[in-house]
């Protein structure tokens, strides 16, 4: 997911009678679905595994503007240009809010974004893959957004306050990125054959890498066991995966294309769909570095990060002349 | 320098009529940029009529080790709420 992966440095989920007397009572609140909120005591592993968690999801949401900022100057209309401004606004938006819950952990904006410049932090595995046509600014709305959706809303009962009262806010949003992505396809569909196989060509190549959000089966971790326990995770992967897959056949269906899957096929016992499992070598080299625009985004955001270098430290004179003039101003009337 | 522009804490009044509710925070380097971001990221969908920012550095909270000594004394009191008094029938409304 846009969060993948995220260790809790928990070796096994310990039972009540194990822990601590603090560590206890952290946990019953939390299995009696009281809210944490910062400041309050916590188990050290249960902050750290937050501010992996809330930071990955930031910086995730930061780097996702870059491949659909690729096509703002480039969109067909001037309706559609508008729409993806507000759509990537949103985007910076949410990085902001989540930036702002890790904050209240301990950890400052700085040290985050450190830490995903020099690689130590990660960020979704779906932002490596590069946007070729206008057909991609629509799959990204309606397969990322969509897979995006389905792991949000769980979030929003999260036990730690602000994580899930940014979510709240993020979940409002997002329904508009969905639909706006699924919008501009339902259009290209209607179009010219070519632009109809421009939305196949787009399915195919983001297919894939959309169900890989939301990683690799977590069903045997420990680290996903123990985020269930905390309730920071609320489903497992496959979990997810699968309503996901559910979703979206009909959706695929009613514009006309073709999920490249040959093992797809509807499960009536289980009452879902059985589908492939996807390349999870590929999963684990983007992962890894190794995605096609994973050196390109990262540069993009460093280089951002040092050009705005002057403008930060402008700003920052210029308050604290403002402040000294303005003290000095006081001084001299008294 | 690099230094990391202060957090502000960051209050919007929904509509008229209604208290200022905390949104969240923000980085700013004074306070008048902290308006002008805050409209941007907590207000791009009508959400507010009026902004207020503070510097987070200039709030002062209770600790929530003080929970108990603070509020419980309260609960006692159920004299302050209006049930806790039979007023009969005849009475009419009070
Ligand atoms: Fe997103
Ligand atoms: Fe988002
Ligand atoms: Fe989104």
């Amino acid at each position: 997911m846009y969060a993948q992966m995220v260790k809790t440095d928990a070796a096994r989920v310990r039972s009540l009678e194990e822990m601590e007397p603090h560590e206890r009572a952290f946990q019953e609140r939390i299995d009696a679905g009281q809210k944490i909120e910062p400041k309050e005591w916590m188990p050290e592993g249960y902050r750290k595994t937050l501010v992996r968690q809330i930071s990955q999801h930031a910086h995730s949401e930061i780097v996702g503007q870059l491949p659909e900022g690729n096509w703002i100057t480039r969109a067909p209309t001037l309706e559609r240009k508008a729409i993806l401004l507000a759509k990537v606004q949103d985007e910076a938006g949410h990085g902001l809010y989540l930036y702002c819950a890790a904050e209240t952990l301990g950890i400052s904006r700085d040290q985050m974004y450190e830490q995903l410049h020099s690689g130590k932090a990660k960020y979704s595995s779906i932002f490596n893959y590069p946007t070729l046509t206008w057909a991609d600014i629509g799959a990204i709305g309606w397969l990322v957004d969509g897979a995006a959706i389905m792991n949000q809303v769980p979030l929003q009962r999260c036990s730690y306050g602000p994580y899930a009262r940014a979510m709240v806010r993020i979940c409002k949003e997002e329904s508009f990125h969905q639909r706006q992505g699924y919008d501009a396809l339902m259009r290209m569909v209607k179009g010219t054959p070519a632009q109809k196989a421009m939305v196949q060509d787009a399915l195919n190549r983001w297919w894939w890498p959309s169900l890989m959000m939301f990683g690799p089966s977590d069903d045997a971790s420990v680290h996903s066991a123990q985020s269930m326990a905390w309730k920071i995770k609320q489903n497992s992967n496959d979990e997810l995966r699968q309503k996901f897959v559910d979703q979206t056949v009909p959706q695929a269906k009613y514009l006309g294309l073709t999920i490249p899957d040959p093992d797809l096929k509807w499960n009536e016992e289980k009452g879902g769909h059985d589908f492939g499992e996807p390349d999870w070598e590929e999963f684990f080299n983007v992962i890894a570095g190794n995605g096609p625009c994973n050196a390109e985004r990262l540069d993009a955001r460093k280089k951002a990060w040092s050009d705005g270098a002057w403008f930060r430290d402008g700003l920052t004179a210029h308050a604290e002349k403002v402040a000294d003039r303005r003290a000095a101003a006081k001084i001299a009337a008294e | 320098m690099s230094s990391e522009w202060p957090l502000w804490e960051v209050f919007i009044r929904g509509q008229h009529g209604l208290n200022h509710r905390h949104v969240g925070s923000l980085h700013a380097p004074d306070a008048e940029m902290a308006i002008n971001n805050a409209r941007d990221v907590y207000t791009r969908r009508n959400e507010g009529v009026s902004i207020w920012v503070v510097k987070s550095a200039e709030i002062t909270a209770s600790a929530p080790s003080e929970k108990g000594p603070l509020f419980d004394p309260s609960n006692s009191k159920v004299y302050r709420h209006p049930t806790f008094f039979d007023i009969p029938d005849e009475v009419g409304h009070m």
